[in-house]
C-alpha cells in the first residue's frame, strides 16, 4: 500500500487545476471529471481502509526524510474511517450539485470541490502537527470559496463572517503551535508523544497552556459551545450541497480532539490531570441543549437543521470527553451516523427550498411533490432525532452505554434524554408545519417562485435515497461498524503502535544510530586525520538515505 | 531583548483583539493583520531568541533553530492570502448590501438561490 497514502492528496491536488485549467467553459466536461476523481477517492479510500483495518499503521514519509526531520502521513484505522467517509459524502454531494444544477450557479465549484477534498484528505491523513495546520487552511479556503458559491447579499454577508472567526481560529492556531513548538521542540506528533513523557516537571504549566490552545482551535471547528456562533448562519445561508460537506468539517474538529488528546496529550499524561475532559464534558451537555432547544425554535428548515449539527456535535464530543475505549468507539460510530444524517438533512432543506421559494415554518401552499420530500424528510428527521430503528438510536444507545460508569452518568443520561424528547418534537413542529398543514388551508395562495430548472431533478431526490439508504445500512451492519469502532478505539489507546511505525521499533532506531556512527567513523577516516583543515568538532548531520522507498 | 519582543507580542494582541471587537468589516481586518503579525513574531521566538548567529548547524559556536523561520514563512504567505482574500469578500458584501456591518440583523432571512 506504500504510495497509495498519498493518492488522496494528490489526486484532487492535479484534477482541481485541471479542471479550472482546461476545462472551464465546458460544464459537462467538468461534472465527468469531478465525479470520475470522487469515484476514483472513493476506490482508493475504500482500499486504505481495508487495509488499515488488520491493525497495521502504516507511516508514509513525504520525499523519503525520516521522521521526525520531514512530515509524514501516517493510516491507521481512525484516519481510514475518516477518509472513507469523506470519501463516500463527496462523491454524494457532488452528484447531488451537478443533478440539481447548483455547480453551474457560480464558478469553479467543480475545482474548489477538489481543493477542498484535498484539504480534508490532508488533515486526516498527515503525522505532523503544522502539516495539519496547513491542511487546515487548505480546507477553509476551499470552504471560503463554496460557501459564497452563488453569491447573493445574505449569502455573501454569512461568508465575511464565517471568514472573520476562522481566521480568528487560525490564529489562534499558530499561537498553540507555536507554544508546542517552544515547549516540545518538534512538530512530529509521534515525536511529541514520546517528548512529552520526558519532559521536565517544571514545564508542566506551559504544556497545559498548549493544550488548552489547541483544543479550543479544535472545538472551534467542532462547532462546541461557546464556539459555535459561527455555524448557524454558515450552514443556514451556505448552498445546501456545500452545507452537507460542511456536515464532515465539522467531524474534522473531532477526529482532531481524539487523535491529538489521545496520543500526545492523553488523560494518563501527569501534566494533563483531565485538564481536557473536564472542559469538555460541560461544554459538550450545554451545546447538546443548545443545539436541541435551536432545533425547535429555529424560524426556519435551515436553521432547525444547523442547530441538529450542533445537537449532534455534543453527543459526539460527550462521548469523547469520556477518553475510555468505549467512550472514543461510541463518539466514532456516532460520527460516521450524524454526517450522513446531516448531510440528508441539508439536502431535503435545499429539496423544500426549490419547492417553494424558502423553508420559513409558516404555512404556505403545498409544495409540488411534497408527499415524497417529506418521506425522506420523515425517514432523515427519524435519524437525526435519534428515534429506533435507523443509526442514530444505536449511536445514542452506545454513547448512554459508554458513560454508565462515569460518576456524572445521570447528569448526561438526563441531557442526552430530554434533549432527545426536544429534538423529536422540534422535528415534528418543523415537518408539520411545512407538510401537512398547508393541506389544511383551504385557499392555498398563489405561488409565484419559479423553479430553478433541474433543481428538483428525479436525480437529486436519489441522491438523497443513497445517503438514507446509508444510515439504514449503518444500522443494519452495526455489528461490523461497531467492531471497527471497537478496534480504532483499541488502536488510539495503544499509541506505542502509532510511535513505533512512524518513528521505528527501538531496534530499528538502534540500528540506525549504529549506521551513522559507521557512516561518520568512515567520513573522520577518509578526511578528517592528517589534515590541517580546521575541524570545529561539529559534523555536519546529513541523514543517511533512507532505504526502500 | 526578551522584555521588548514579548511587550511587542502583547500590545499587538491586544490591539489585534479590540479592533476584531469592532463591528464593522475594516477595523475587523486590520484587527486580523495586527493578530497574525503578532503570531509571527511569536512562532520566531519559539525557537529562542539568539542574535547574529547563522540558522546553520556547526557553521559557528551558536546557532539559531532554522525550523520556526521556515514556519513564519508558511505563516506569512497563509495570512497574506488570506487577509486579501478577506478583503475581497468584505468589499464585495459591502456593494452587495449596501452596509459593511459584520452582524446579521435578520438570521431568519433567506439567501437568494443564485443565478
Amino acid at each position: 500500500m506504500q504510495h497509495w497514502i498519498v493518492a488522496p492528496i494528490v489526486l484532487p491536488a492535479l484534477i482541481g487545476p485541471l479542471i479550472v485549467l482546461t476545462m472551464r467553459h465546458d460544464a459537462t466536461l467538468q461534472r465527468i471529471a469531478g465525479i470520475a476523481s470522487m469515484v476514483a477517492l472513493v476506490g482508493i479510500t475504500l482500499a486504505l481502509l481495508v487495509a488499515a483495518s488488520g491493525g497495521d499503521i502504516e507511516s508514509y514519509e513525504l520525499g523519503s526524510w525520516p521522521a521526525p526531520f520531514g512530515i509524514v502521513l501516517v493510516l491507521d484505522r481512525l484516519s481510514a474511517l475518516m477518509v472513507t467517509l469523506t470519501a463516500l459524502l463527496g462523491l454524494i454531494v457532488l452528484a447531488y450539485a451537478s443533478a440539481t444544477g447548483w455547480d453551474q450557479r457560480g464558478r469553479n465549484f467543480h475545482a474548489l470541490f477538489q481543493f477542498q477534498m484535498m484539504g480534508l484528505f490532508g488533515a486526516m491523513l498527515t503525522g505532523d502537527i503544522f502539516n495539519l495546520f496547513v491542511f487546515f487552511e487548505i480546507l477553509l479556503i476551499a470552504s471560503y470559496g463554496l460557501m459564497t458559491h452563488g453569491g447573493g447579499r445574505m449569502r455573501l454577508r454569512g461568508g465575511v463572517q464565517y471568514v472573520i472567526f476562522n481566521l480568528a481560529g487560525s490564529t489562534l492556531f499558530l499561537f498553540a503551535l507555536g507554544t508546542l513548538y517552544a515547549v516540545f521542540g518538534s512538530l512530529n506528533m509521534a515525536d511529541l508523544a514520546e517528548r512529552a513523557l520526558i519532559l521536565p516537571d517544571g514545564d508542566a504549566a506551559l504544556v497545559r497552556v498548549t493544550a488548552a490552545l489547541l483544543v479550543l482551535v479544535f472545538v472551534l471547528k467542532g462547532a462546541l459551545l461557546p464556539l459555535h456562533f459561527w455555524l448557524p448562519n454558515t450552514y443556514a445561508l451556505a448552498p445546501a450541497p456545500v452545507a452537507a460537506l460542511f456536515a464532515v468539517m465539522t467531524k474534522v474538529g473531532a477526529y482532531a480532539v481524539i487523535r491529538v488528546y489521545t496520543l500526545i496529550f492523553p488523560d494518563t499524561l501527569a501534566a494533563m490531570d483531565g485538564l481536557i475532559s473536564d472542559v469538555l464534558l460541560p461544554a459538550a451537555l450545554i451545546t447538546l441543549a443548545v443545539g436541541m432547544i435551536g432545533v425547535l425554535g429555529g424560524g426556519t428548515l435551515a436553521r432547525v437543521v444547523s442547530f441538529a449539527a450542533i445537537g449532534s456535535m455534543g453527543t459526539l464530543f460527550l462521548a469523547v470527553s469520556t477518553f475510555s475505549e468505549t467512550g472514543i468507539a461510541a463518539a466514532l460510530y456516532y460520527l460516521v451516523h450524524s454526517t450522513l444524517a446531516g448531510a440528508a438533512l441539508f439536502l431535503i432543506v435545499d429539496q423544500v427550498r426549490a419547492r417553494r421559494g424558502n423553508s420559513a415554518l409558516r404555512v404556505q401552499a403545498p409544495m409540488s411533490g411534497g408527499g415524497l420530500v417529506s418521506a425522506l424528510f420523515f425517514v432523515a428527521a427519524i435519524a437525526a432525532a435519534g428515534m429506533p430503528p435507523l443509526s442514530g438510536f444505536l449511536g445514542k444507545l452506545l454513547v448512554l452505554d459508554a458513560v454508565r460508569d462515569q460518576s456524572w452518568w445521570v447528569w448526561a443520561w438526563g441531557f442526552v434524554l430530554g434533549t432527545s424528547l426536544l429534538a423529536v418534537v422540534g422535528f415534528a413542529r418543523a415537518g408539520s408545519a411545512l407538510f401537512w398543514k398547508p393541506h389544511d388551508t383551504m385557499t392555498p395562495t398563489a405561488d409565484d417562485f419559479r423553479i430553478a430548472p433541474g433543481a428538483t431533478s428525479g436525480v437529486g431526490l436519489g441522491v438523497i435515497g443513497v445517503l438514507l439508504a446509508l444510515i439504514v445500512a449503518l444500522a443494519v451492519f452495526a455489528a461490523p461498524a461497531t467492531r471497527y469502532a471497537q478496534s480504532t478505539a483499541a488502536q488510539l489507546f495503544h499509541p506505542v503502535s502509532y510511535i513505533h511505525a512512524v518513528m521505528g521499533t527501538p531496534e530499528q532506531r538502534a540500528a540506525r544510530e549504529a549506521a551513522e556512527a559507521a557512516a561518520r567513523a568512515a567520513h573522520d577516516a577518509a578526511h578528517g586525520l592528517g589534515d590541517d583543515a580546521p575541524d570545529d568538532g561539529a559534523v555536519p548531520q546529513t541523514a543517511p538515505p533512507s532505504e526502500g522507498h | 531583548m526578551e522584555l521588548l519582543v514579548a511587550l511587542t507580542i502583547g500590545v499587538m494582541t491586544a490591539a489585534g483583539v479590540y479592533l476584531l471587537l469592532r463591528l464593522r468589516t475594516f477595523p475587523v481586518v486590520l484587527g486580523l493583520s495586527m493578530l497574525s503579525y503578532a503570531v509571527n513574531v511569536f512562532i520566531f521566538a519559539s525557537g529562542r531568541l539568539v542574535v547574529g548567529a547563522p540558522p546553520v548547524l556547526g557553521a559557528g559556536a551558536t546557532m539559531t533553530d532554522p525550523l520556526p523561520q521556515a514556519l513564519v514563512l508558511t505563516a506569512i504567505v497563509i495570512s497574506f492570502g488570506m487577509t486579501a482574500l478577506v478583503v475581497i469578500l468584505a468589499l464585495g458584501s459591502y456593494l452587495n448590501a449596501g452596509t459593511d456591518m459584520i452582524d446579521i440583523e435578520k438570521p431568519g432571512e433567506q439567501p437568494e438561490t443564485g443565478h
